[in-house]
């Protein structure tokens, strides 16, 4: 980081410290958002940024551990900047920490440019449609849930649930048909264990994608409150891979839970008044300032595509971390304890999920033109035998009727055959809506409401 | 000129700004970040900043404008997308690039382009407030009327037709003590409402080509509705599906707190799709206003009323408008927010405690009205509010505040959702209360029975929940043949009318005739299959005729022209035919 020596001040007043909040006093102006050092009287140095500034007094959050800081002579440094990050495209295949220094044995990277990491809001107006068609591979993805380029789609995922093998296997998979493009990927670890952030290293080199990846992580034993800054660190990368290099950038932020536990711990620490389940309310505008730096830029051929991944508290989907997500993102692919019981992979819950853009990225010239009809057709069949299982549960099987029958042999069938896949298993679009007829034979075609006559005839039963 | 003494995120304290007033629009910071006054105390002023403060230091200066935030009213506000103090995106992005930056001044209004004006009254006449004094074709299809300003009355010195820019004098009014300049633009504070003559009961139906809306509940024009729903339930598809075919004039959309791909999609969208009435595209029509979730958070607190000031001074030209405002969570959220900064004491989950009377104030400026001016001319705003419960619990402040206001409920369900169910309004959970106003208009414009036939389909879908409890826990099988019945055509009810797609041409809008004769379709069906079962014949043998059955799920493809009731017909009969013969075969 550059300092310009001129605006740096130094004090050696700090008056309190609470939890991850130091309070500094006699400070004259403070610039709001301001980075900060904090000189321990060890000598060690730690960050920090203004939270809030008045005349004389300055807050300031600490990034990193309070350990060891005292009142009397640790000193505060105002560097007289926000906080920014310096990029590169050098910064492909390596790794840093939650702050965005090096953590492996690598060299400092050389700026070419730096950015601050709030990140302005893309305009409205300069956006362009998300509608290009990313291949998963993953059926239920690509027929149900299609992912589009400059989408944010997260996955709600639970304890357990085999939520960072999809996401490997979503960013080796990924791919638009018929192009051939610079892609990249920015994964951002926080307060995940080193096994985890081993598994996606790993993941990543075995399919040779490290050299095209940034990796950030914040790991489980690292500060917390720098977990504030690791996502916003990844997606100024990704902004400039995506808007200055012209890449397509698949950003992996996991886990969200952990994020919105940091922001939940700051607000306590400065005595704000809590909202749901004591985190702050104006949570969803924090969390939007990350998801929404996704998209396309009209003129500009790079793309910013989300996948953060969340853990539910207990599997539940109202909690406030995926509700407030489920507001912002386009869209939820949703994990289901009960299939993943049934060691069926990847455990979709499929009625849940949902994917907004689908419709941007499907059809004539994209996919296939019946491709809409088969998804909604899909939905509508699953959910009646899901329906009626529960039924057949209390009443026994025989008491339903013929077509009742069917439609329990089609959920079954559709969980094994459209949902279940390897986790090497890479389908393409067509062979996905082929599985997906295949299945429609099992149901009396005069059921087939969802789909146009003219694509029944063209491939029911063929 | 004050200065700053405190920076907490969007609030700001500043001391000594001279005459600060109650809602003042300050400049704050070396970078004249626009703000608004909120609280004064003493000397001090508190300030909501509707952009990013990161970086403004203590001691900065604040400048007031000794104005309150206000609108730009004029020929130009239609076709365009603006952030929510009213600054249009397109001019923010040739100054600033594809970020948003701060501290970027522009005008809501072009000041370089002319448009066309007709005076259509002659010097000497006498006008007062309201009076229509000429006109602009603004777009296409909207004609904009320039109206005497209100306070404004008195003799016409001068007018005269040509082309004119916004800032332009068109005429001057000499009043009892000093002339007024008349320009193609006003000005209007958007907190405050624009007045009217008189407000009129709402018997008139916004239809929307919904038919779950139009035919089961109905939303009047100048009424207001919400629309609750969690995640993923559609509100979004919902409100824009009202946006696009409602017979509204004028629509003002609000993107409030929502989806930056959201804004794109209607930005995309509106200018390649037709309107069902006028086939122009429907951006002729539309206002849209973007505050996307990360832009900042007053200026989503203001963007809601900047909406409704538009959305009123169009009405007060004479228009039906409708506004949409996606979310109003956001907004309460955003009030929650700034509530919180100023350490308010809160009121139900840390909702400030005005919530409720904000709500209240916004929704009553919904209405069918008389405008002011001479002719008399009527004008309407029907206000639809979407609303994003956490976790989809309507019991809390936001939900339950609205719904004490507004007067159709259109409840988004989930399970509705999940199997793609579209719109997934509920049908048992919704209601309408403008349903006995709307009988008369039922009468002249669909048909004399109608609210009769609606009613007959609502009992059966009533009675469908009930017989699905027993089926819960016996089977179907156990029903009688009639019951049985009655689910299978509360199925066909389901999912062959209170279903629509929003995607497919034929069934995205259904004008409200062949709504009509769709649902007449399904309870005639009913009927014969009663009265057949009646007769002896097993509903096991009836349910072989597909054939029939398809035919009702594929009525929504018969195209809405003058043919339409023929084809109908044609239906019907089939229907009696079939029947007969199974009779006949069974007898």
């Amino acid at each position: 980081m550059v300092e310009s020596r001129t605006l740096i001040k130094e004090y050696q007043t700090v008056e309190q410290i609470a939890g991850p909040l130091l309070f500094v006093k006699d400070v004259p102006n403070a610039a709001y958002n301001e980075l900060v050092e904090i000189i321990l009287p060890s000598g060690e140095r730690v960050k920090g940024q203004v939270l809030d500034t008045s005349k004389g007094l300055a807050v300031v959050q600490i990034f990193g551990s309070t350990t060891g800081i005292d009142v009397p002579t640790t000193r505060v440094r105002f560097l007289g900047e926000t906080l920014q990050l310096g990029v590169s495209d050098e910064m492909l295949g390596r790794v840093f920490n939650g702050l965005g220094e090096p953590r492996d044995k690598g060299p400092k990277i050389i700026a070419q440019e730096k950015i601050d990491i709030g990140g302005n809001a893309i305009n409205p107006y300069s956006r362009a449609q998300p509608n290009e068609f990313i291949q998963t591979g993953i059926s239920v993805i690509d027929g149900m849930n299609t992912l589009v380029r400059g989408q944010k789609l997260p996955i709600f995922s639970g304890a357990g649930l085999p939520h960072n093998e999809l996401a490997v296997q979503i960013a080796r998979q990924a791919t638009v048909l018929g192009e051939e493009s610079a892609f990249a990927v920015v994964f951002a670890a926080m307060g995940i264990t080193y096994e985890e952030a081993y598994f996606f290293m790993k993941s990543f080199e075995k399919s040779g994608a490290l050299d095209r990846t940034v990796l950030f992580l914040n790991l489980a034993d690292d500060p917390s409150v720098e977990r504030l800054i690791t996502p916003r660190m990844a997606l100024t990368t990704a902004e400039y891979l995506a808007f200055e290099k012209d890449m397509h950038v698949l950003v992996i932020l996991t886990d969200m839970t952990n994020y919105a536990e940091a922001l939940r711990e700051i607000a306590s620490a400065r005595n704000e008044v809590p909202g749901r389940r004591g985190y702050p309310g104006y949570m969803y505008t924090d969390l939007s300032t990350i998801y929404e730096r996704a998209g396309r830029i009209k003129g500009r051929k790079g793309s910013v595509t989300q996948f953060p991944i969340l853990s539910m508290p207990g599997d539940d989907k109202t909690h406030p971390i995926p509700d407030l997500t489920g507001y912002i993102t386009e869209g939820q692919l949703i994990l289901d304890r009960a299939l993943h019981r049934k060691d069926i992979y990847p455990p979709f819950d499929v009625l849940q999920s949902l994917s907004r853009l689908m419709n941007l990225g499907i059809g004539k010239k994209k996919t296939r033109e019946d491709h809409r009809g088969v998804a909604d057709q899909l939905y509508a069949a699953y959910a009646e035998g899901k329906d009626l299982r529960a039924l057949s549960a209390v009443v026994g099987e025989e008491a339903l009727s013929e077509r009742d029958k069917k439609y329990l042999k089609f959920a079954d069938e559709f969980e094994k055959q459209f949902i279940q896949q390897g986790f090497y298993e890479n389908r393409e679009i067509e062979k996905t809506l082929s599985i997906a007829w295949d299945l429609f034979s099992i149901i009396p075609e005069t059921e087939l409401k969802r789909v146009k006559k003219e694509y029944i005839q063209k491939h029911l039963n063929k | 000129m004050g200065i700053i003494k405190r920076i907490s995120g969007p609030v700001v304290v500043a001391s000594g700004i001279s005459g600060a007033k109650m809602y003042d629009v300050v400049k704050v910071g070396n970078e004249g970040l626009i703000g608004e006054i909120i609280r004064l105390n003493g000397d001090d002023a508190t300030i909501q900043v509707y952009e990013d403060t990161a970086g403004i230091r203590p001691g900065e200066p604040v400048k007031n404008t000794g104005r309150a935030l206000a609108v730009e009213l004029g020929p130009g506000l239609l076709k365009s997308i603006m952030d929510g103090i009213a600054r249009p995106l397109n001019k923010i992005e040739k100054k600033s690039g594809a970020f948003i930056t701060r501290g970027v001044t522009v005008n809501t209004l072009s000041r370089r382009k002319k448009w066309e004006f007709k005076a259509v009254v002659k010097k000497g006449a006498h006008v007062k407030e309201g009076d229509v004094l000429g006109t602009v074709q603004e777009t296409d299809t909207i004609l904009h009327k320039i109206m005497v300003p209100y306070g404004v009355h008195g003799q016409i010195k001068s007018i005269k037709s040509g082309e004119y820019k916004v800032e332009d004098v068109v005429a001057v009014i000499k009043g009892p003590k000093k002339e007024h300049k008349v320009t193609l633009m006003q000005r209007w504070e958007v907190r405050k409402r624009r007045p009217y003559a008189e407000k009129l009961p709402p018997n008139v139906l916004l239809s929307t080509g919904q038919r779950v809306v139009d035919t089961f509940f109905p939303i009047a024009k100048g009424g207001a509705a919400c629309i609750p729903g969690p995640f993923g339930s559609g509100k979004t598809v919902t409100q824009q599906s009202l946006a696009k075919w409602s017979d509204a004039q004028i629509v003002v959309y609000i993107g409030c707190g929502e989806r930056g791909n959201e804004m794109t999609e209607v930005l995309t969208e509106f200018p390649e799709l037709e309107d069902p009435r006028t086939k122009k595209p429907l951006m002729e029509r539309t206002v849209l206003i973007a505050n996307t979730s990360n832009m900042p958070v007053a200026a989503r607190e203001a963007s809601i009323y900047t909406g409704v000031t538009i959305a009123e001074y169009y009405r007060d030209m004479g228009y039906d408008v409708a506004l949409m405002a996606d979310s109003t969570s956001r907004w309460a959220e955003a009030m929650r927010e700034i509530g919180g900064r100023l350490e308010e004491m809160p009121g139900e989950e840390g909702y400030p405690a005005y919530l409720g009377r904000r709500l209240a104030e916004f929704y009553e400026r919904a209405g069918r009205v008389v405008c002011l001016g001479d002719d008399k001319r009527l004008g309407s705003i029907t206000m639809i509010g979407a609303v994003s419960p956490p976790g989809g619990d309507i019991s809390e402040p936001v939900s339950q505040n609205t719904l004490r206001v507004t007067k159709v409920f259109l409840a988004l369900d989930a399970p509705l959702a999940y199997r793609r169910h579209f719109p997934a309004i509920h049908w048992l959970k919704s209601y309408s209360l403008y349903l006995d106003s709307l009988v008369e208009w039922y009468g002249k414009n669909a048909a004399q029975d109608f609210v009769e036939k609606r009613n007959e389909a609502m009992k059966l879908l009533q009675k469908e929940a009930e017989l699905q409890e027993i089926v819960q826990l016996v089977g179907p099988d156990a029903l009688p043949e009639t019951e049985q019945a009655v689910l299978g055509t509360a199925r066909m009810l389901r999912e062959d009318f209170l279903q629509q797609s929003a995607f497919v041409d034929y069934d995205m809008y259904t004008p409200i005739k062949k709504q009509y004769l769709m649902l007449k379709s399904i309870l005639r069906m009913h009927k014969r299959i009663i009265d057949t079962i009646n007769l002896g014949v097993p509903y096991k043998e009836i349910l072989k005729e597909q054939g029939l059955f398809e035919r009702i799920a594929r009525l929504k493809e018969i195209s809405s022209d003058s043919k339409m009731e023929k084809e109908f017909e044609k239906v019907w009969k089939e229907i009696d035919e079939k029947m007969n013969e199974l009779r006949n075969r069974g007898a």
